[in-house]
């Protein structure tokens, strides 16, 4: 509730007069860029063509921006590969250094703040049971006596809602399994984010910050690339990294070993390996949004 | 390259808790190691190769520590089973793995200490301890060599970097010590 | 030439009135001007201004959308009992109905279009230009309804006035099967609408079969109360006639509405207090409020009270043929249905969030600010529009009058 209380002064009355006017000037003498960016397509729907300028013209942007050369990768799904990635309950301290290896290698705003995990803090009496789940804990040390943690991100949902609602096909499932948002495409209705059952979809509210020198300059164009205000985001299991080999930011940063990722479709990857020896579950699982993401038990 | 600059302020604040950093394994192993995984140990001892798998190299955890025989050389072996007090007396003291049955040289080899002993006899060099933990704990072994157990970085469907048991659990006291957790996420309401 | 003396005309009559008139609309155009105010600070820091976040991703917004939905699709659904009994005033009942609902479907609209980030690329859902995910997005199909609804309003209203205007018979083969089209149309607009929320398993507050059918009941109370008092001001400042058995049976077609309304929302009640599932919580917070976070409930007793109190008012013979008491009750199930639509529909339906996380969403100044906004700029237009179908239907405005005017001048 602490909102900006302003607005209602005659000064702020006063300031905004020239923004009115100048919105109405910088209608009428938009650039050809503006007009290019407001009638941009879809991007599955370009030419290979129109991806490489537009790509040109991106990382042109950022580096300006950021000061520092960026790369704006628009590396497609590869034949036989589905992505899957496995979470070892048994292992999770809830330390929270995924959230924030996701943070710096996704480029999420520092402020307003956006995590695209979320790391709940169970009781291990009650099992995972949502109504006994808290995200804000903060003990010196962790894990506290009589608690698990279940970190929660998209699920990559087999058979996702949110792709489902969107009235724009913005977000759609790639062939390898990777449920992405066209941040250029989406309106910003947030429609996906009522459907979503595992709050694994982000607003950006407010204009994104990042510092300058956090800044993470290798990006994906559906992935980790400097979002606008107004659009969706969401975990991307690291697109910019996986489809180039590397494994997702979080799973190189768990000091548990607690995260697992794969590809689903060889059977000789760890991510198989578990689904056939361990016993895993999805979360959610009676909604039938099938994720390609398990919880399991190592030990 | 770029990433690792990146994540700085990442590393620092790990390596600044690193001193009671104690990583978990396992379901009840909470142990104290001094030298976490991401102690530039594993950056200075680079990795082995062994079959197809990178493992890096064992973490002691001072320098000059090893080789063992540049002590051990010169001392006479007492077998008997005891308190250690001129040296070593810090891992007698923190000593907590099976204690009640097990010290010193049931895992170090007497004759020459460069070497880690097995059961059946068998020497082994300390760049493969993981031999020596799977003797007892054969499932968590199974495990850590198909890469469930453990962590590995690098290429999911390519080179993977594997670290060794002891990277993250010390030998001599496996149980882990719970660390300290980063920030919990900023308040909804105080977002604006 | 003649459409352009006709705009004239229309706008001389939009001009011209007295005292009264003028000091509304001075008053209107002040509110819209300080919700604009609002409003330009939401576009330019983006939706930060609002006090929805990723927990309670869609509020108050949304919240009016629905409810203006329902008064535009009750508007039309009176035109049902204006036909089956044969009322005198039926062609006055659909015009005014159809008004109204084109104004809210333009309100629901102007809705959404503060409610999205990216306004400007709203033409991205749209056929053919954008890629409208249909059939697969409900929201998709609820533009499409709405749009097809409103098409169908302002052609029916656009023909009846200009037929009027220029002396003619309107073409009854033409508007009765669009007037009839009109009707299930208008139960698509608020089906779809309770779709858009009521198929989200995440949602399990709104995943009830329920929904759409409380949605109907609730429009069939509050557009015909709007109706209700809009024809008494009519009857009074204009010729247009009608009788007041009219209006008692549209109440008691209304107290219909509101015992299965309130019917329904007993089963629901009972369903999820009996069973008390983990899907509780949500009616826990609409109704007890959590850790003395108790405004969603305020607003949900005052919905239930005020509702409960117009029910009363109609049932009751004395009270619904009172039209003092019947007005009160108009009044009463008109907010009853807001506050219900509004508020307490939407936001227990994202409290908790789907990780169990609360976070307690009041609307802030900028919601409120652009609300009052359009639903001013909503009133302004329906002001406009009914005044110059009144001018056209009550007060002998046609091409005669223009000409007359053009001869003395």
């Amino acid at each position: 509730m602490q909102k900006k209380q302003k607005n209602s002064s005659r000064r702020d009355f006063l300031k905004k007069i020239p923004v009115v006017a100048a919105g109405t000037v910088a209608m009428a003498s938009c650039s050809p860029e503006e007009w290019d960016d407001f009638l941009q397509q879809s991007f599955r729907t370009l030419s290979k063509e129109e991806k490489d300028a537009i790509i040109k013209n991106l990382e042109k942007k950022y580096t300006e921006k950021y000061g520092k050369p960026f790369t704006v990768s628009a590396e497609p799904a590869t034949e036989g590969i589905l992505f899957g990635y496995a979470l070892d309950l048994s292992r999770c301290v809830g330390c929270r250094r995924c959230v924030y290896a996701c943070v710096d290698e996704n480029n999420q705003s520092r402020d307003p703040q956006v995590h695209w995990i979320q790391v709940l803090q169970m009781d291990k009496i009650k099992g995972i049971d949502l109504a006994h789940a808290d995200v804000h804990y903060n003990p010196e040390t962790v894990p506290e006596e009589g608690h698990f943690y279940m970190p929660v991100a998209c699920q990559q949902c087999r058979n996702p809602q949110c792709t489902t609602v969107c009235p724009t096909k913005a977000t759609y499932q790639d062939e390898d399994g990777i449920v992405v948002v066209d941040y250029d495409w989406c309106i910003g209705c947030r429609y996906c984010m009522a459907a979503c059952p595992y709050g694994a979809r982000h607003f950006n509210w407010g204009e994104p910050s990042i510092p300058e020198e956090d800044v993470n300059p290798a990006t994906h164009y559906l992935g980790n690339r400097p979002r606008p205000k107004g659009v969706v985001e969401k975990c991307t299991f690291c697109i910019q990294r996986v489809r180039k080999g590397k494994y997702p930011a979080c799973v190189e940063i768990c000091p548990t070993g607690s995260r697992k990722f794969g590809n689903l479709l060889d059977p000789n990857s760890e991510i198989r390996y578990i689904l056939e020896n361990k016993r895993v579950l999805v979360f959610k699982e009676e909604l039938n949004t099938q994720p390609k993401f398990y919880y399991f038990f190592g030990v | 390259m770029m990433k690792k600059c990146k994540r700085k302020p990442l590393l620092i604040a790990f390596l600044h808790f690193s001193t009671v950093l104690l990583l978990l394994y396992g379901c009840n192993s909470n142990a104290t190691h001094e030298s976490d995984f991401m102690s530039p140990n594993i950056a200075r001892g680079g990795y082995t190769q062994q079959g197809d798998m990178a493992i890096a190299a064992p973490p002691f955890n001072e320098e000059g520590i090893f080789p063992c025989s540049d002590c051990h050389a010169e001392e006479v072996t007492n077998p008997q089973r005891r308190k250690l007090v001129d040296m070593h007396e810090d891992i007698s003291e923190m000593f907590d793995h099976d204690s009640e049955n097990r010290w010193c040289l049931d895992c170090h080899n007497a004759d020459d200490r460069d070497y880690l002993r097995l059961a059946s006899g068998k020497l082994l060099s300390f760049k493969e301890s993981q031999k020596l933990c799977g003797q007892c704990h054969g499932d968590k072994y199974r495990d850590w060599k198909v890469g469930v157990h453990g962590k590995r970085t690098g290429d999911w469907n390519g080179k993977k970097q594997y670290l060794l048991c002891v990277h993250c659990h010390n030998p001599h006291s496996p149980h882990f010590k719970p660390i300290k957790p980063m920030p919990p996420p900023v308040r909804q309401k105080d977002i604006y | 030439m003649k459409s352009l003396r006709f705009l004239r005309g229309c706008f001389r009559i939009i001009v011209s009135g007295g005292r009264v008139y003028y000091a509304s609309l001075f008053f209107l155009l002040v509110l819209v001007v300080w919700g604009a105010l609002g409003y330009i600070g939401q576009l330019q820091d983006g939706l930060v201004v609002t006090n929805m976040r990723d927990s309670v991703s869609w509020g108050f917004y949304i919240g009016n959308f629905t409810f203006l939905v329902g008064v535009a699709a009750a508007a039309v659904m009176l035109v049902i009992p204006a036909y089956i009994y044969n009322w005198k005033q039926i062609r006055e009942i659909v015009i005014f109905g159809e008004i109204l609902a084109i104004c809210a479907v333009i309100m629901c609209l102007s809705f959404i279009m503060v409610d999205i980030g990216h306004p400007l690329r709203f033409w991205h859902m749209l056929p053919l230009i954008g890629t409208m995910n249909f059939p697969s997005s409900i929201l998709s199909w609820d533009f499409f309804v709405l749009s097809t609804y409103f098409l169908i309003n302002i052609v029916v209203v656009t023909h009846l006035l200009y037929k009027q205007f220029y002396k003619k018979e309107y073409n009854k083969s033409f508007i009765l099967p669009m007037v009839l089209l009109s009707i299930p149309a208008a139960i698509a607009i608020h089906t779809v609408t309770a779709f858009l929320y009521n198929a989200l398993p995440a949602r399990p507050f709104w995943n009830s079969a329920l929904l759409a059918p409380r949605f109907l009941t609730t429009a069939f109370c509050s557009g015909p109360a709007i109706l209700i008092l809009l024809f008494q001001v009519l009857r009074k400042t204009t010729k247009f006639e009608i009788k007041d058995e009219v209006i008692f049976t549209i109440a008691e077609l209304m107290v219909y509405a509101m015992f299965i309304y309130l019917f329904f929302t007993v089963s629901e009640f009972f369903k999820e207090f009996y069973s008390n599932t983990e899907h509780i919580v949500y009616w826990e917070y609409l109704l007890l409020g959590v850790e003395r976070n108790r405004e969603i409930a305020f607003y949900s007793w005052a919905s239930i009270a005020m509702g409960f109190t117009a029910f009363l008012l109609f049932l009751i013979p004395k009270t619904r043929k009172n039209l003092f008491t019947l007005n009160i009750g108009a009044i009463l199930i008109y907010f009853s249905v807001y506050l219900e639509k509004g508020i307490t529909l939407i936001v227990p339906g994202f409290t908790p969030d789907t990780l169990g996380q609360y976070f307690f969403y009041v609307p802030s100044d900028t919601e409120i600010r652009t609300a009052v906004m359009i639903f001013s700029a909503g009133a302004i237009l329906f002001t406009f529009i009914s005044k110059i179908a009144i001018a056209i239907l009550f007060e002998g405005f046609s091409i005669d009058s223009l000409k007359k005017k053009v001869s003395t001048t």
